[in-house]
């Protein structure tokens, strides 16, 4: 009697397990393939001078590295992307917040028109915005241009992006623009799960309106807050896209991030090792990151 | 259950196998001979056009027309897209298995695959053949070291082109030395007009002032030596061109913002009759038509000259940059396929390609069906060059060929002295000797 009692129990634990290698499978497959592999390829690559034909031969140690680091252009890179980073964190997510909190709520007459407007941007494919935002800055019919000549008058263009002080700026205002609206959603969402008692009830305990947010709104919407702020980062780290489209990292590297240098020194010049230690680079930054950001943040929560 | 377990089993193992077998058809691919069957790939560029595309239309008549005088023969025609063309070859090379003819603008990346073995060489077909129809100059583009390992159908030169109206309103002549053009600068400068549009954005514009230069101070034996190795691409006359670049830079002759401009903001400036010239290449008409504002460009009012000489220099007036395209041989490809490449390059259809493909055809003879002057003078001038020098950018190694273009923007953006610009290419150089 036991044992068949104990072989039925075997048997539904065999049938579960089977049943979870049948679901996993599919995925843990795919994920191999496409991402576990190239990593490690990528990886072994890294140690290589290697033009992307014939054989793996002439192996460097980690010269491809020290390389990079010794590059001012991968520093360029580098920095630009901390930059985004930076002004994502300190600039970007502090306005998607104001902004969620202006037409969040319900009531405020028009708000889903606005939360339409600031949206939109979003849904565009990124290269579609990188070309539209190049007509924007055109010296010739720019709207800068068009500014400067209302405000100033006569034969005045404006080149931004052709400016190595401003080029930048220019991409990051894009940036800005393009990704606020997704973080507002985010915080909207993470608004509505705010209970309203709550609030009240800080209001009757005295709470004015900026106590109020800092000591019951944010922390109730933290979760909304630390996955906003996660895909900010990477998010920041793999911009493309738009610096592409606006000038392929140009004028000279000004705008380059570290995934336009990847493609400007790896593809364009036939060093796929030297792209690969690159690519290696940007996967240990994020990866830095996330294992720090899973540890302290999300944990601590 | 075991039953269950063997069936996923059997599901991942028969996974495994399906993809052994893609991966086993990549490698049997290829010319496989059957009795006197011959069956070979062609990789040819389409316009973009979509199903009615000239280009294709040409090259299956082609086709047609060689299959009907050789039935044994079966060519397996692929048109792709410019980028996606650029891409699957690519993989084909890293994967061991080039198709049999395809497209190739020679140069750097054609020497690249020959030194991995993917090419297949024809020098003797080039001498006995192809050089009794086609210049020496436009098939050395397609050769290193005294070996050809493929043919072109177009090369043209990069050249002034001018805006005829303009010079009239400024009151100047074509000019032909380089103070020549500093002065014709100024005076449309003064006249109101953007004397120079440069799209510095895509840097291959900027580099074509460079290596002009550079060719006209050192002519064909500077590069040749810094090439050899016996010199460098820091000597004299190439640091002489930054110099004289920034002579000519010192006038501010570009548009606002050219740093961060595009080709297809270069084109639009001269298409819309905003600025006097441009160097450029044969394909400049049509890209200024496409990019002005009534989609006609200027018309009669397009001119071209070369591109002036600089005194003292040891180049020509003769010598010229320039580039086209054309079909390099796949390691495996049958004999069948170079004699269709053969078949191909008859002046019949390299005149036909004027008006499908845009070119500037290389056959001789071909020429005759060129409309325009411009053209024709291109055509002249690339038919009478000496040396004829493809695009640095083309010609030399990508890393290298990357540099120059970085280098030449660096000069412009006043972030390296044309010392240094110098030296940066031959840094780049060495680097990959």
């Amino acid at each position: 009697m036991n044992t068949r009692i104990d072989s039925q129990k075997a048997h539904i634990k065999l049938k579960e397990s089977l049943m979870i290698i049948m679901l996993v499978a599919p995925a843990l497959i795919i994920f191999t393939t496409f991402v576990v592999i190239p990593v490690i390829q990528a990886g072994y690559y890294s140690f290589f001078k290697w033009k992307g034909l014939g054989p793996l031969n002439d192996f460097r140690g980690i010269e491809n590295f020290i390389r990079a680091f010794n590059h001012p252009v991968f520093i360029t890179a580098l920095m630009n992307n901390l930059k985004i980073v930076f002004l994502s964190l300190f600039l970007q997510l502090p306005t998607a917040f104001l902004l969620a909190l202006l037409i969040g709520r319900k009531g405020f007459f028009g708000s889903m028109v606005f939360r339409g407007l600031y949206f939109f941007p979003y849904v565009l494919a990124e290269i579609v915005v990188g070309i539209i935002w190049k007509f924007i800055y055109d010296p010739q019919y720019g709207i800068p241009t068009f500014f400067a000549r209302l405000i100033k008058g006569g034969d005045i263009q404006i080149g931004l992006l052709g400016n190595l002080d401003y080029a930048f700026t220019a991409i990051f205002i894009v940036i800005f623009w393009k990704y606020i609206g997704f973080h507002m959603i985010l915080y909207i969402a993470g608004l509505q799960g705010v209970p309203k008692e709550l609030e009240d009830a800080a209001v009757i305990d005295g709470a004015n309106k900026f106590q109020v947010v800092l000591y019951v709104i944010i922390p109730s919407m933290w979760s909304a807050i630390i996955i906003s702020v996660f895909l900010s980062v990477i998010g920041s780290f793999n911009v493309f896209d738009i610096v592409w489209a606006m000038g392929q990292g140009g004028p000279v590297h000004s705008t380059e991030t570290l995934v336009t240098y990847l493609y400007n020194f790896g593809f364009k010049r036939f060093a796929f090792g030297y792209g690969s230690a690159i690519a290696i680079i940007i996967f240990f930054l994020c990866l830095i990151f996330n294992i720090f950001y899973q540890k302290y943040v999300v944990a601590e929560k | 259950m075991q039953k269950r377990l063997g069936v996923v089993f059997v599901l991942i193992i028969s996974l495994l196998l399906v993809q052994g077998a893609f991966a086993g058809g990549q490698q049997e691919k290829g010319s496989d001979v059957q009795g006197d069957a011959v069956e070979f790939t062609w990789w040819t560029l389409t316009g973009g056009g979509g199903a009615e595309d000239p280009r294709i239309n040409l090259r299956e008549e082609i086709i047609a027309d060689y299959i009907e005088e050789h039935p044994n023969v079966k060519i397996d025609h692929v048109p792709l897209e410019n980028e996606a063309f650029k891409q699957k070859v690519q993989v084909a090379i890293q994967a061991g298995d080039p198709p049999d003819l395809f497209h190739s603008w020679g140069g750097g990346v054609m020497i690249e695959y020959a030194e991995a073995g993917m090419l297949t060489e024809i020098t003797e077909r080039v001498k006995n053949d192809f050089s009794n129809r086609i210049g020496m100059g436009a098939l050395g583009v397609y050769g290193y070291d005294g070996k050809y390992y493929g043919v072109p159908y177009d090369m043209g030169a990069v050249g002034m082109w001018y805006n005829k109206a303009i010079f009239n309103e400024a009151g100047v002549e074509i000019p032909e030395t380089w103070p020549e053009l500093l002065d014709v600068v100024q005076k449309i400068d003064d006249a109101g007009y953007i004397p120079i549009a440069l799209g510095a954005g895509d840097r291959w514009p900027a580099h074509f002032w460079w290596v002009y230069l550079a060719m006209r101070m050192g002519g064909q034996e500077a590069f040749n030596a810094a090439y050899s190795g016996s010199g460098s691409f820091a000597d004299e006359p190439f640091v002489a061109a930054g110099e004289k670049l920034l002579e000519l830079k010192a006038l501010d002759p570009f548009q606002e913002g050219y740093l961060g401009a595009d080709q297809n903001q270069q084109a639009a400036l001269m298409g819309n009759g905003k600025a006097a010239m441009e160097l450029m290449g044969q394909w400049a008409p049509p890209t200024q038509e496409a990019n002005s504002d009534d989609g006609e460009g200027l018309g009669d009012d397009l001119g071209w000259f070369s591109f002036p000489s600089v005194p003292g220099g040891a180049g020509s007036l003769d010598d010229v940059m320039g580039g086209g395209n054309g079909y390099v041989v796949g390691k495996d490809a049958p004999e069948e396929a170079i004699d269709f490449l053969s078949f191909v390059l008859q002046k019949e259809y390299n005149q036909r390609m004027i008006k499908s493909d845009g070119i500037i055809p290389v056959v001789e003879g071909a020429e005759e069906a060129l409309k325009g002057e411009n053209m024709q003078k291109i055509a002249n001038t690339v038919a009478n060059a000496d040396y004829f020098q493809l695009y640095y950018d083309q010609f030399l190694p990508p890393a290298v060929g990357e540099t120059v273009k970085d280098a030449v923007v660096n000069l412009l953006a006043e972030q390296a002295s044309p010392a240094e610009a110098a030296q940066m290419i031959q840094d780049s150089w060495e680097m990959e000797q």
